[in-house]
């Protein structure tokens, strides 16, 4: 990770790389200054001017309640990155320790864990983020909790391999032959060589917990009403699909982008920081 | 081979273990009186709810339970629900079809629409083709399922009227849910067919194979697509579990009876006996899949058997 400027430099001829953190960021400034941009209250309803076609008056048209589509959206965009950064950052914080000390001590602790590990993997896609929602009952806070911990087998696992390869690594044998604590030898050689492809993981991280959280919100066990959520909005629309299309189209393709920009930044620090893991 | 498949086979019995404990631990990691939670929405009396705890065993010590719920489930019965007062293995029974259907017509989907995309990719590798079918499929993998689900009944049900929206039984109400379904998968597999066939075309059977005068689509489909369709196998079972989680969802945009219904369902009822069945169904099976997909890799490939 020496290499910062010239990853930078490379970053920026990454046409693919370059689009995803192009949309970010302009997702980012919107999420950001919602408050502010959003040309009505997101929340507020009001019945005589429900479900109006995008237009001069609802740039995005209203839903069913007469609530500005627009402004729900913009107000969605912060709600699904956050959830999303706290989603990953939760997998993450449980999952690499858990690698980094299975993959560094091996033995025992290895096979307990990763047994554990295994057991999680049996619950696919999104059953795990399901099962735990059911135990902490639907809103928003557990569903980050519950998208979180259904990530963290992922991560477990990939700092683990790194681990199990670094430390075969002749300057950590090297490191261990001069008297190198274990601390030391874990933080200083074996971690960096975990940073890259965990950042690789976690970018394309974001948008699969973006997507999980919506989903989860969508099936109405997330976000509660009159939140402006994108998965919720979509679950609102449904029934209005034949009179109001935009209702439940425009949180999805914010939901979309999110994540295609996600994925394009995610595939473009893949290319550069670790050919290795090409798909 | 024998002992590969023996193995193999064996590995299962702990993570089922597993599986089971995690779910079984489900009912105790409720934050409150599980029992109380489940009946709040009628009137009880404190007698009810003693009742209910002795018909949940849960007055029981807890290793009694575990083995109760354990030897229950290995029979079968895998509890009653709360709402419907029928047995949760029933429900499943009713349900099971109908998710099944679905994944298997949505496998299908993904398995027509991604491999073409991912070979054509890898054929025609940096022409407009290539990128053409890479960005289609990163938008499939971008794309939420119940986005997409909605803009199909908009288009080919609301406008074109080709096909029911919602509902379950025939064919028919197959076709929009497992299009969902399937699109979305196949944009994983078009990935792995296309990295997977790039590299395969570069190796050096494939150069002598050409060298010998072999005609391009013979080399192709004989030699290279063959093989590159090894990786793409095992991860059908990965995929096939990701489907099954999917359908919760489709299953929820189309209103189509399923396992996935059921467990929503289920959670939004509190019916927790419900949830743990369903729950547990389909995390056994698709621990029985991947152990079935695994053996047929080592079928496929001689060389997994030896490692």
């Amino acid at each position: 990770m020496a290499e910062g400027p010239n990853l930078a430099r490379r970053l920026v001829r990454h046409r693919g790389a370059v689009a995803g953190l192009a949309i970010l960021s302009a997702l980012g400034l919107l999420a950001l200054g919602a408050p502010w941009l959003s040309p009505r209250d997101p929340i507020k309803t009001s019945p005589r001017t429900a479900l109006q076609a995008p237009g001069s008056g609802y740039l995005l048209g209203s839903d069913q309640f007469g609530r500005d589509v627009a402004s729900r959206v913009l107000h969605g965009a912060r709600i699904s990155l956050v959830v999303g950064l706290i989603s990953v950052s939760i997998a993450v914080g449980i999952g690499a320790p858990i690698g980094l000390v299975s993959g560094y001590y091996g033995s025992r602790l290895d096979a307990v864990l990763m047994r554990v590990i295994d057991v999680l993997l049996a619950f696919p896609g999104i059953l795990l983020a399901l099962a735990i929602v059911s135990v902490l009952t639907p809103g928003l806070g557990n569903v980050m909790i519950a998208v979180g911990l259904a990530a963290v087998p992922t991560y477990a696992r990939l700092v683990r391999a790194s681990v199990l390869s670094a430390r075969e690594q002749v300057y950590v044998e090297a490191a261990r032959a001069i008297g190198g604590r274990d601390r030391t030898i874990l933080t200083r050689y074996i971690l960096p060589n975990v940073v890259a492809p965990l950042i690789v993981t976690a970018t394309l991280g974001l948008g699969t917990a973006i997507l999980s959280a919506a989903a989860l919100s969508f099936l109405g066990l997330g976000s509660q009403p009159p939140t402006a959520e994108w998965g919720r909005m979509l679950a609102e629309g449904r029934d209005y699909l034949r009179e109001a299309w935009w209702i439940s189209t425009f949180p999805g393709l914010g939901i979309m982008l999110t994540v295609l920009a996600m994925n394009l930044l995610g595939d473009g620090l893949r290319d550069l920081l670790d050919p290795r893991l090409k798909v | 081979m024998l002992i590969y498949l023996a193995r193999r086979i064996l590995a299962v019995v702990p993570v089922l273990f597993g599986v089971t404990l995690a779910v079984f631990s489900m009912l105790f990691l409720v934050p409150g009186d599980p029992v109380k939670m489940m009946l709040a929405e009628f009137v009880t009396s404190p007698d009810q709810i003693a009742q209910m705890r002795a018909q949940l065993h849960l007055d029981e010590p807890l290793p009694q339970q575990y083995g109760r719920f354990v030897a229950n489930a290995l029979r079968g019965d895998l509890g009653t629900s709360i709402r419907s007062r029928r047995l949760v293995a029933t429900e499943i029974a009713e349900n099971v079809g109908n998710t099944a259907q679905l994944a298997l017509a949505s496998m299908a989907v993904a398995v027509a629409i991604g491999v073409p995309l991912g070979l054509l990719a890898a054929l025609f590798r940096n022409t407009w083709l290539d990128v053409g079918s890479m960005v289609v499929a990163l938008l499939g993998v971008s794309m939420p399922s119940f986005w997409l689900g909605l803009l199909l009944i908009f288009v080919f049900s609301l406008h074109l009227a080709w096909f029911p929206a919602t509902g379950g039984g025939d064919l028919l109400h197959l076709v929009l849910p497992s299009l969902t379904l399937g699109t979305i998968a196949s944009a994983i597999i078009a990935r792995l067919t296309r990295s997977s066939m790039l590299e395969v075309l570069g190796q050096d059977y494939v150069r002598t194979a050409r060298a010998k005068g072999l005609a391009w689509w013979g080399v192709v489909v004989r030699h290279a697509l063959k093989n590159a369709l090894i990786p793409v196998i095992t991860i059908f079972g990965l995929q096939f579990g990701n489907l099954l989680a999917g359908a919760v969802i489709v299953e929820t945009v189309f209103s189509r009876p399923g396992l996935g219904r059921l467990i929503v369902g289920g959670i939004l009822a509190k019916d927790f006996p419900l949830v743990q069945g369903t729950v547990l169904f389909i995390a056994a099976f698709y621990v029985m899949i991947n152990v079935l997909v695994d053996v047929a890799y080592a079928f496929v490939d001689p060389r997994i058997r030896v490692g």
